[in-house]
């Protein structure tokens, strides 16, 4: 194989990318009633995970109790299936692009290290920002949005604010 | 209609595969735009390229459009599909919060999903941190209870928002969302000049004429699109009708609607079950006499959207009877409600008129008018009350004993007549056990609360 074809292909023209996720967003809510969303599911794969280490905990705390206390099967729930499609789907997306491989991404003036660091720092802020907010930018936002929950854009505004408030803070971390 | 019951489709396996399905296509379509590359989401907030903008709007535009032409077509019903509820402040704060780990962590939950799927580091990092953020919140949320359901204003869109219909909302949110591809574009335009000008090659290349003219041509189709929806409004009360279900329109031409006052006073009694009783008739026949806890409300009222979102937020225990003099307003409000969606919706049988005769006032306070009765259905008020008694016969709380709480108006003899109760204290006495078919079957709304449940 020459080393031409193994480049990754090119990313799909923005608003293409858009209005097929509109599609794939609508049929969603066209068939199951509800939209798409991630951090549902992280919480469902979190809460199951607790219960195998300690699940009295899972039965006393209400949050948790509520997804997989007693006899409940965090696991076994449709936010969880709609994760598992979410991976396969991209990782069948970047096998067909050639984008499947094992690489970091960072911004040019910090050490792989930091950026793990800031990765993982990052993800928590997401996760708890997400169940504060009740979805995440693809459940609450995104989903939301189409069904013009004032919530939602209310949310999405927090987002875009927040993050261009601080941005400059953390320009090392990207440019 | 659309959204289906899943339960009832094929079971757990097939209702796993049809979430795994649209999962897959939601991350395949996350990979394909770019967004497992953190360089890329990050740079909107450095202004090197506006990718997560378009995507996003343009999702939720063309999602916006198609759920609201679908509804509007009569093809989805949206009193069965799950909006978000607003929590104004939780969410934004959630917002703030998830803003900041957006700039530091580089994905959003969702996009991670799409980075770590193609094996990049950090995208798997950043789901191990999420895991963790949603451990920690439901470690601390009970002490910030009070907060995080606070703000709740439930279901509340912008149509309710803005008092305009769907259609206009969305025209308004496509004329949002193509102000902001404009900004985006301009932006974008704006640093390939700055980097032109130091030498470097611009971070977004220019798009080819032929792809900005498609563009234009699609920004066009959906101004097109969102104005027929505006045009054509809201559906109207008879579309509506035709549009729900056979089962719903069952329960009318059998009659079963048609709840027998003796089966309202038996779940008058359950625990379990909360009734909401809704008088329809009109104010001065209202403080005439009411069964207790009824709320007099005019039946076009309650189509007004924020008395609709409070039919429609009913808690799944909840059973609600309307009551007019006879049946025949109350029938035709309920075939409006019904179709805008409210479920647990029934009829109380003859109306006010039927009630009295079954559990009648004393005879010193109202007597029956044999001159205007005229059978089940009609308007006119059979009973002739002498002064307004509001809900203070016990005719109004059959349920309750009579033996107390009531202060009897007059002393008046007990007819002996079958049944029929009259004035004066009669200690120990008891309503007649009317027999009844039950008619009244609680439904419980299957809602599925989409990914964030």
């Amino acid at each position: 194989m020459s080393a031409e074809t193994r480049e990754p292909r090119k990313f799909l023209d923005p608003y293409l990318a858009g209005v097929i996720l509109g599609v794939v967003l609508f049929a969603t809510f066209y068939v199951t009633g509800g939209g798409l969303g991630a951090s549902g599911g992280l919480s469902h794969v979190q809460t199951g995970v607790l219960k195998l280490l300690a699940r009295a905990h899972v039965d006393r705390v209400a949050y948790f109790a509520d997804m997989g206390g007693g006899q409940r099967n965090s696991w076994a729930n449709s936010t969880v299936y709609m994760l598992v499609g979410t991976l396969l789907g991209g990782l069948v997306s970047g096998l067909l692009s050639r984008r499947v491989r094992v690489e970091l991404r960072k911004g040019p003036r910090i050490s792989s290290g930091v950026r793990l660091v800031m990765a993982l720092l990052g993800g928590a802020l997401m996760g708890y920002g997400a169940r504060m907010a009740r979805g995440c930018t693809s459940g609450q936002g995104l989903s939301g949005g189409a069904v013009l929950s004032v919530g939602s854009f209310a949310f999405l505004f927090a987002i875009f604010v927040s993050g261009y408030a601080v941005a400059w803070f953390f320009r090392r971390l990207w440019t | 209609m659309a959204p289906f019951d899943l339960s009832t489709l094929g079971g757990a396996v097939v209702s796993a595969l049809i979430f795994g399905a649209f999962g897959f296509g939601f991350g395949f379509v996350l990979e394909q735009a770019g967004f497992g590359d953190t360089r890329k989401l990050a740079g909107q907030f450095y202004l090197t390229e506006m990718t997560v903008v378009k995507v996003m709007f343009t999702a939720i535009v063309v999602a916006a459009i198609l759920v609201a032409g679908a509804a509007n077509l009569g093809l989805l019903d949206m009193s069965r599909v799950f909006v978000n509820p607003t929590f104004l402040w939780p969410g934004i704060v959630g917002g703030l919060i998830m803003g900041v780990g957006f700039v530091i962590g580089g994905y959003c939950p969702g996009t991670s999903l799409a980075a770590a799927s193609t094996l990049k580091v950090d995208g798997i990092v950043f789901v191990l941190g999420a895991l963790v953020g949603v451990w920690l919140f439901g470690e601390t949320v009970g002490g910030f209870e009070p907060f995080w359901i606070s703000s709740a204003m439930g279901r509340f869109t912008v149509p309710d928002w803005l008092g305009v219909s769907t259609g206009t909302a969305v025209l308004l949110l496509v004329g949002v969302a193509l102000a902001m591809f404009a900004g985006a574009e301009w932006v974008e335009r704006w640093k390939a000049r700055r980097d032109a000008a130091r030498g470097q090659a611009p971070s977004v290349p220019a798009a080819p004429g032929r792809v900005r003219a498609a563009r234009l041509a699609g920004a066009g189709a959906l101004v097109v699109v969102a104005a027929l929806l505006a045009v054509r409004g809201e559906p109207t009360a008879e579309q509506r009708w035709r549009w729900t279900s056979a089962a719903t329109k069952q329960l009318l031409a059998d009659r079963t609607v048609l709840v027998h006052p003796a089966e309202v006073v038996a779940l008058r009694q359950d625990v379990n079950v909360r009734v909401q009783i809704l008088d329809l008739r009109p104010e001065r026949e209202f403080n005439l006499f009411h069964v207790g806890e009824a709320r007099r409300v005019e039946a076009a009222a309650l189509e007004r959207p924020e008395e609709l979102k409070a039919l429609l937020d009913r808690p799944a225990t909840t059973v609600t009877f309307l009551m007019g003099t006879g049946d025949n307003r109350a029938l035709a409000t309920w075939q409006r409600l019904e179709a805008r969606g409210v479920g647990n919706l029934y009829v109380v049988d003859g109306g006010a008129n039927r009630w009295l005769e079954l559990y009648p006032a004393p005879a010193c306070v109202a007597e029956r008018d044999m001159a205007k009765v005229e059978g089940a259905g009609a308007e006119a008020p059979e009973w002739r009350f002498v002064y307004a008694t509001g809900e203070s016969l016990p005719s109004a709380w059959p349920e309750l004993p009579r033996s107390h709480m009531f202060r009897f108006p007059c002393r008046s003899p007990e007819p002996a007549a079958e049944g029929h109760a009259g004035g004066g204290e009669s200690h120990g006495f008891t309503w007649p056990a009317y027999a009844y078919t039950k008619h009244v079957k609680l439904q419980q709304k299957t809602v599925v609360k989409g990914g964030c449940g």
